[in-house]
């Protein structure tokens, strides 16, 4: 039995009022974030503990609470399309001209990045979010990173600079918790790091070629 | 006051079809408006749970020819033909597009898209994405459209109906969800992408949104509905749950066992085993538990799908999902323990009644995806069809409703229809069926008795096996459920996220589909592909080799009967 279980019980058959998000129940929509006993889970993979211990379960921190546990998620929504996640190139590839050739080994360097489920529960645990809304944030930021790593791609630059302008990258503080709590293993606080060394890097270089 | 919205077209659902509709029209012409109306944000769509993969003919040991037969021959023959060698040709591009998106396909060493093994595809030919590629081609998808400022999303809308008028459409009525405001959207054309209606059925891999929306609302608005009474079961469910183990674990090796440790698809499937076509394998599996072969466990009884044998290495690199899946609402580890499965309802075939550019014959509806039907899938879907038929005629579909759309503004039409005059009369019936729930004094069940009642009598009744009897009696109990739903009891009087009052819409559509599927099913006395009737156990080509069209009457279904598109391939008797 799991937290969602018990949320559709008590909607179904004591008081149809309560508002939840829910749909796939396997862990990979990503609507069904709540704060169960303070920490951010996945209601449909937070068991209830068989122990009969109660569970305390709250609305996502750090969003405005439209009802009960659903919160408004729109500004969420902006943000990841602030980072261009699509693929940036000079001249598009014909599809007559069929794939482009990506090894396994090239895949690898962005799959986890690819893993998120826009479930939200890194932005609930950020103090840096909590302290200022504007912060790009976890996983907007994961995202950036990951077409940034695509062999197929080649917006990083463009990229970079959306990533690290005012409220980006540098405002994190690397506390980690946004990848401590996230459900599938992605760990955004990595690719807020790789953002700041790769836009520095690339300060830098601009710097070094203008001094020549 | 009504707020009234306007597009040259309008997008229901945004799924991988609605999304693929969506970016189609939006690059046909950079002029037209299109609104993307979805009752979820669009990455929560059920085209996120597709596991498996993509079939496309991009290896050079297969060819068009092959995945056509192979499609035919899976749809036991009710397939239209000239729709699958359409589909077989431009399925590989649709891949190549969203690779160039940027979905992360897996691969193979050189770089080149990996390919595997299917139920029913006689080669390697399901390109994937290790085995979450549903999800990554909706993200995908998702992420490239939001290039497009054409696209407008209305996140978390719920389409309540059509508004037609003078034999075409003009728009469709909505309900915000934040505010339970109605709305008016007005449009030339209107794209249905809705997706299935598996939350009909009790045991069932979809998620609770899938409850048929587009289907019921095209229906009512005249749209007739096609081929309804095939519904694929597949073999491979988590007992209680449903959740979707993928057939890629058979055809990356697994093998399905019963009690006696036995490989008994030996028995079913001799030649192809585990991978054979999922309507002969679900009544397998249900043979076997029949029979005294299954294991009983507490969400009743299951037989075991093993992956030992492929090793941890192949699993996690092939199957990481299956491996988490199983961990944690399994409780088992698939590296060491076989997982217990059975089947659960899975697709929908049956769907809105288009042609291959997605039309329907109301015009300016259109359809894509689960919700319509072409029909490539005929009786029976083959796995790893469904998110290449998503993208090959959601672009399609998407298309079509461009130059439709696009042709009416020529014509010196306003940019997304001209208003109707009974745009109104749309809104204000829409608001009365509201009304009549929200202010109702009393009333007396629960919306879960009737829902549960439903789930429960079509899982008994018009599962995977079926007879005249059980079918009749579903129809007299789906007329009572309707009945019932007048007067069921709804708690929640409010207007912000007021979830209940979407829940009755929702139950009041998946009566209707229902109904469709039940009626279809008592008309169609033969056995074919996923409809199997144990008074009728053999196919019939001299009388049903046709496909059922159910038109909406106040009295229930009316059925017509049309003719299967047979171009190359003749029906012969169907052996895997």
């Amino acid at each position: 039995m799991f937290v969602l279980d018990a949320l559709n019980y008590a909607s179904d058959w004591l008081d149809g009022s309560l508002a939840f998000r829910w749909s796939c129940r396997m862990g990979v929509c990503g609507s069904c974030g709540a704060l169960v006993n303070g920490t951010p889970r996945l209601t449909c993979a937070a068991p209830i503990p068989e122990t009969g211990e109660k569970v305390v379960i709250e609305p996502l921190h750090n969003f405005p609470v439209q009802k009960d546990l659903v919160v408004d998620i729109g500004d969420f929504m902006e943000k990841l399309g602030r980072v261009e996640p699509w693929i940036i190139r000079e001249r598009e590839r014909a599809l007559e001209e069929g794939e482009y050739l990506q090894k396994p080994e090239q895949l690898q360097r962005y799959e986890q990045f690819g893993a998120c489920i826009n479930c939200m529960l890194c932005y609930a645990a950020c103090p840096v979010f909590a302290a200022d809304r504007e912060f790009i944030g976890p996983a907007a930021a994961a995202l950036g990173y990951r077409y940034n790593l695509d062999s197929r791609d080649e917006g990083a630059k463009e990229r970079l600079d959306l990533l690290t302008r005012d409220a980006g990258a540098f405002d994190c503080t690397f506390v980690g918790e946004c990848s401590t709590v996230c459900p599938k293993n992605v760990d955004p606080a990595l690719a807020l790091q790789r953002i700041k060394i790769d836009a520095a890097l690339t300060s830098l270089k601009s710097i070094t070629r203008r001094g020549k | 006051m009504v707020e009234k919205f306007s597009h040259d077209i309008a997008i229901v659902g945004a799924g991988a079809a609605g999304l693929r509709a969506a970016i189609a029209a939006a690059t046909f012409s950079d002029k037209l408006s299109i609104g993307l109306l979805s009752k979820v944000y669009p990455m929560r769509s059920h085209t996120v749970s597709a596991e498996g993969g993509t079939a496309a003919v991009l290896k050079d040991y297969d060819s068009m020819d092959l995945h056509a037969l192979d499609t035919i021959k899976g749809s036991d023959y009710l397939a239209d033909q000239d729709a699958v060698e359409l589909f077989v040709r431009e399925a590989p591009s649709e891949v190549i597009q969203l690779e160039h998106w940027g979905c992360p396909w897996s691969r193979e060493e050189g770089g080149k898209l990996a390919a595997r093994a299917f139920g029913g595809m006689s080669v390697k030919r399901t390109l994937f994405a290790a085995d979450k590629t549903g999800f990554h081609l909706l993200h995908t998808l998702l992420q490239h459209s939001l290039k497009y400022p054409s696209i407008v999303r209305y996140d978390e809308w719920f389409v309540l109906s059509l508004a037609v008028e003078g034999g075409a459409v003009k728009g469709l009525v909505a309900l915000d969800l934040r505010t339970s405001e109605l709305a008016f959207v007005s449009a030339s054309a209107v794209i249905v992408a809705t997706g299935g209606a598996g939350r009909i059925y009790q045991f069932t891999t979809n998620g609770v949104i899938k409850t048929g929306d587009g289907m019921a609302i095209a229906y009512r608005a005249g749209v007739p509905l096609k081929d309804m009474e095939f519904v694929q079961f597949h073999p491979t469910a988590l007992p209680g749950t449903g959740i979707l183990i993928t057939e890629a674990s058979r055809g990356e090796g697994g093998y399905l066992k019963n009690k006696d440790g036995e490989r008994f698809l030996s028995r079913y499937t001799p030649e192809k085993m585990e991978l054979g076509p999922r309507d002969i394998l679900s009544r397998a599996l249900v043979q076997e538990i029949r029979e005294g072969r299954g294991f009983e466990g507490p969400f009743g009884a299951y037989l075991l799908l093993d992956l030992r044998h492929l090793g941890e290495e192949v699993i996690d690199s092939r199957l990481p999902f299956v491996r988490e899946l199983a961990l944690n609402y399994a409780k088992i580890d698939p590296v060491n323990e076989p997982i217990p499965v059975r089947p659960a309802q899975h697709y929908t075939m049956g769907g809105i009644h288009t042609d291959v550019n997605g039309r329907t014959p109301l015009p300016g509806v259109y359809s894509c995806g689960e919700a319509a039907c072409v029909t490539i899938n005929g009786a029976n879907r083959l796995g790893s069809n469904s998110l290449s038929e998503c993208l090959v005629f959601g672009r399609r579909a998407g298309q079509d409703a461009a130059s439709f759309a696009l042709s009416r503004r020529e014509k010196g039409h306003n940019p997304g229809g001209d208003r109707p005059v009974s745009s109104k009369q749309y809104v204000s019936l829409a608001e009365e069926g509201m009304n009549s729930l929200l202010k109702k004094e009393g009333g007396q069940e629960r919306l879960a008795e009737i829902r549960e009642g439903l789930q429960s009598l079509m899982e008994t009744k018009v599962g995977i096996f079926r007879e005249s009897k059980g079918l009749r009696e579903a129809l007299r109990e789906i007329r009572e459920l309707k009945g019932r739903l007048l007067s069921a009891k709804v708690d929640d009087r409010g207007r912000t996220f007021n979830m209940e009052l979407v829940h009755a819409f929702e139950l009041d559509f998946m009566l209707d589909v229902a109904e469709a599927v039940a009626h279809s099913a008592l008309t169609r006395e033969e056995s074919r592909g996923a409809h199997f009737r144990t008074d009728f156990p053999r196919r019939d080509d001299t009388s049903f080799l046709v496909h059922q069209l159910s038109y909406h009457t106040p009295q229930g279904p009316r059925l017509e009967k049309l003719a299967v598109n047979l171009t190359r391939w003749q029906p012969t008797e169907r052996k895997y």
